[in-house]
């Protein structure tokens, strides 16, 4: 007896495994789309998978939660992505140690721009309380981020969101902003990279080269450490003003 | 090799483990994948290099690591109600703060470079 339609979709609609190959899919629909068009920063592939995605569970009726069980799978790996990025950190520390005091420097001008300016210009809009905590750590990586939310009050999938939305804008602004900023040295523009728009960038930047890309690996690694350090600091201050 | 592939990943995870076990029995503010990072840093450096095939399997997935943060971004539906009320003061607050971040770190850097003169390599001139 061969099963119905329905019973197939029955069955699909509660394994991790349709999800988990969607997510995929839609990925390499994205990076496909992105090659095509000559590497065009607006198409981004990240952005182009969460579109898609997004349309299929909306017209199939399926909920966020029953999708996040096969996409559970990827989402892990950010974890040990993370941990990895102390191998690059590590290839680049002769170059590091040649622009140690530069790039700690630009660290913390950077690190406390990205946060100082995401709060204060939130704030001066209206935005409530929860969001603002919540939009705080959008410049560094999804679980540094989202741990960090948690422990000031923000939102984490929230911030997840804030976080990713971030990385694309990072990586399509990017080349542009260098441009008519005349910044030209790539070790240079990967860190700014890295410290603004952590991963999503860091894939955008190791496209421009293998420099650009590592350099901006290490900012995002040192972004998400400063951040992590700084922010609950500074929040507690402001609260307690 | 495949059992190479299987024994990077476990010293992985068991950086992830380490950080995260020292984040909570010290309670720090700092993630746990964080301090991993740096356990895992700490360890190279003592061993003084990288192995070959564990730079190609943390290149892997560095490489790939936008796709990583696509389930989080496909949690947008979640928040649809919260993006409604407040599209605008998020979306003028994330694209001026990455031009701004962007901004004054590539200039904060490209400026103290110069007046340290640091990474002489490919130094261009004026």
């Amino acid at each position: 007896m061969i099963a119905t339609p329905r019973e197939i979709w029955v069955y699909l609609a509660a394994s991790p495994l349709l999800h988990l190959t969607m997510t995929l899919a839609a990925y390499l629909a994205g990076d496909y789309l992105f090659r095509k068009s000559g590497q065009k920063a607006i198409l981004n592939p990240v952005l182009i998978a969460i579109v898609i995605l997004v349309s299929i569970l909306l017209l199939t009726g399926t909920s966020y939660e029953s999708y996040f069980e096969g996409a559970q799978f990827v989402h892990f790996l950010l974890g040990p992505a993370t941990i990895a990025l102390a191998i690059p950190l590590y290839a680049q520390l002769p170059r590091l140690k040649r622009v140690f005091g530069p790039s700690l420097f630009a660290l913390a001008v950077g690190s406390l721009t990205a946060i100082i300016s995401a709060i204060g210009i939130g704030w001066a809009l209206g935005a409530s309380r929860p969001t603002l905590m919540s939009l705080a750590p959008k410049s560094v990586t999804t679980p540094i981020a989202m741990g960090i939310a948690e422990k000031i009050g923000g939102l984490p999938s929230l911030t997840a969101v804030l976080v990713v939305t971030t990385g694309i804008i990072g990586a399509v602004i990017a080349q542009w902003l260098f441009r008519l900023l005349r910044v030209k040295d790539e070790a240079v523009q990967g860190f700014a990279i890295g410290v603004a728009a952590h991963g999503i960038g860091t894939a955008r930047a190791f496209q421009i080269s293998e420099t650009t890309g590592a350099f901006s690996a290490l900012a995002m690694g040192l972004n998400g450490l400063a951040t992590a350090l700084l922010l609950p600091i500074l929040i507690r201050a402001w609260g307690g003003q | 090799m495949s059992n190479r592939i299987v024994l990077i990943f476990t010293i992985l995870l068991a950086c992830q483990l380490a950080g995260e076990v020292v984040a909570r029995l010290l309670r720090l503010p700092v993630p746990g994948p964080v301090l991993g990072m740096v356990i895992l840093f700490v360890a190279l450096a003592i061993r003084g290099y990288v192995p070959d095939d564990v730079g190609a399997v943390s290149g892997g997935l560095l490489q790939n690591l936008s796709l990583l943060f696509v389930p989080a971004g496909v949690g947008v539906m979640l928040h649809a109600g919260v993006l409604a009320d407040n599209w605008l003061v998020l979306s003028v607050a994330l694209v001026a703060s990455a031009v701004v971040t962007i901004a004054v770190t590539g200039l904060a850097m490209t400026w103290m470079k110069r007046v340290t003169s640091a990474g002489d390599e490919a130094e261009e001139r004026p």
